[in-house]
């Protein structure tokens, strides 16, 4: 069921400045074959695009729960179907749907049906363990960090090793209770 | 409720000052109890040494928040108070008034706590507070220079802060 986002989605990414969608994609490209040409190893090179997306995330979090006002979300479930629907559908202009949820509603699918991020992309053989859009992994894990989910995300399936849509694997590891962080006491 | 403990405070709430700030002044912090952000308009009383008094409202904002959530006579499970609570959980509090000021808190599911004392006649601030997180998200959270967890030094971020309070009634 999806979540009832106060504002959906659709508004959000009406309401925000957006950036030519060939220029993101290009500069992506950019970036994805600068790293391969210094990192060389495509192991590397999916690591540094992880890491990159982890980064972003903590701060992209701040701006999601500014704009989308969404209200805190109950439990897992209703986090998924937020990022898909209202995260994804703000930042890229996509909208997402979460499948496969286990029995305890701590791991789901998120696919994409298209992807900004890959256009005009194709991979070489050379690349072939590469995961080009690995920086979105690192988006929603970073993101979902700082709600206190610690979460573990991989692509089960990808457009450009032949498969016939985007999934991302999202699987809850741990909720972090908010501890008091100060050891001592004064 | 005396707050800053130490010599009397006169009953009477302060008079706007002359620059117009309506605001006495903020806090922000983080979720691991870092300070981000303090600024003072108009503080007539200092007690403690400034660490002492992040480390004071911290903790007050914590307590509070833990105990308004243990209170809440609309949830059906409660826990013992003192236990961490997992995100999702508890309801929070918003605001306190005492005849000589009014605190006013917000708290993002990130994690990020916003405090803005006023003066006692001050309406809802939730809106303002609102507003203030976007600000922050804006001159902040999109800066590059700026790594997260670490004090706030922006000084587009201090300029516009310090005009939006200015119209807060």
């Amino acid at each position: 069921m999806p979540a009832a986002a106060p504002r959906s989605g659709d508004a959000i990414f009406a309401s925000v400045e957006h950036v030519n969608a060939e220029l993101f994609t290009l500069t992506y490209g950019a970036i994805v074959r600068q790293l391969l040409t210094d990192l060389e190893e495509v192991d590397e090179v999916n690591k540094q695009l992880d890491q990159m997306g982890y980064n972003i995330g903590i701060r992209l979090i701040d701006e999601f729960l500014a704009k989308a006002n969404v209200s805190r979300c109950v439990d897992f479930k209703e986090t998924a179907e937020t990022i898909a629907k209202v995260g994804f559908k703000m930042f890229l202009g996509v909208t997402a749907s979460v499948t496969n949820w286990d029995a305890d509603g701590t791991c789901c699918s998120i696919v994409l049906e298209d992807n900004p991020l890959v256009d005009f992309v194709e991979l070489p053989d050379t690349c072939q363990g590469l995961y080009y859009c690995n920086v979105l992994s690192g988006v929603i894990r970073g993101a979902l960090e700082m709600v206190s989910m610690k979460t573990e995300i991989t692509w089960t399936r990808d457009v450009l090793r032949g498969d016939d849509a985007y999934e991302l694997q999202v699987k809850l590891l741990k909720l972090v209770p908010e501890e008091y962080p100060y050891k001592d006491d004064e | 409720m005396q707050f800053f403990g130490g010599s009397d405070i006169s009953p009477s709430p302060p008079a706007p000052t002359a620059s117009g700030h309506n605001a006495h002044m903020m806090y922000m912090f983080n979720r691991n109890g870092v300070c981000l952000f303090y600024r003072e308009w108009n503080r007539p009383l200092r007690t403690l040494n400034p660490q002492q008094d992040h480390k004071l409202m911290f903790g007050l904002l914590f307590s509070l928040k833990s105990l308004t959530a243990k209170m809440d006579p609309t949830s059906a499970e409660k826990g013992n108070l003192g236990v961490p609570q997992l995100p999702g959980q508890g309801c929070s509090f918003h605001s306190f008034r005492t005849n000589t000021y009014k605190l006013s808190f917000m708290e993002s599911p990130s994690g990020i706590k916003i405090i803005l004392v006023t003066h006692p006649r001050t309406g809802d601030l939730r809106e303002a507070l609102k507003y203030i997180y976007n600000l922050y998200v804006e001159y902040v959270a999109k800066n590059p220079v700026y790594a997260p967890g670490t004090p706030i030094k922006c000084e587009l971020f201090n300029t516009n802060l310090d005009q939006y309070v200015r119209s807060i009634s």
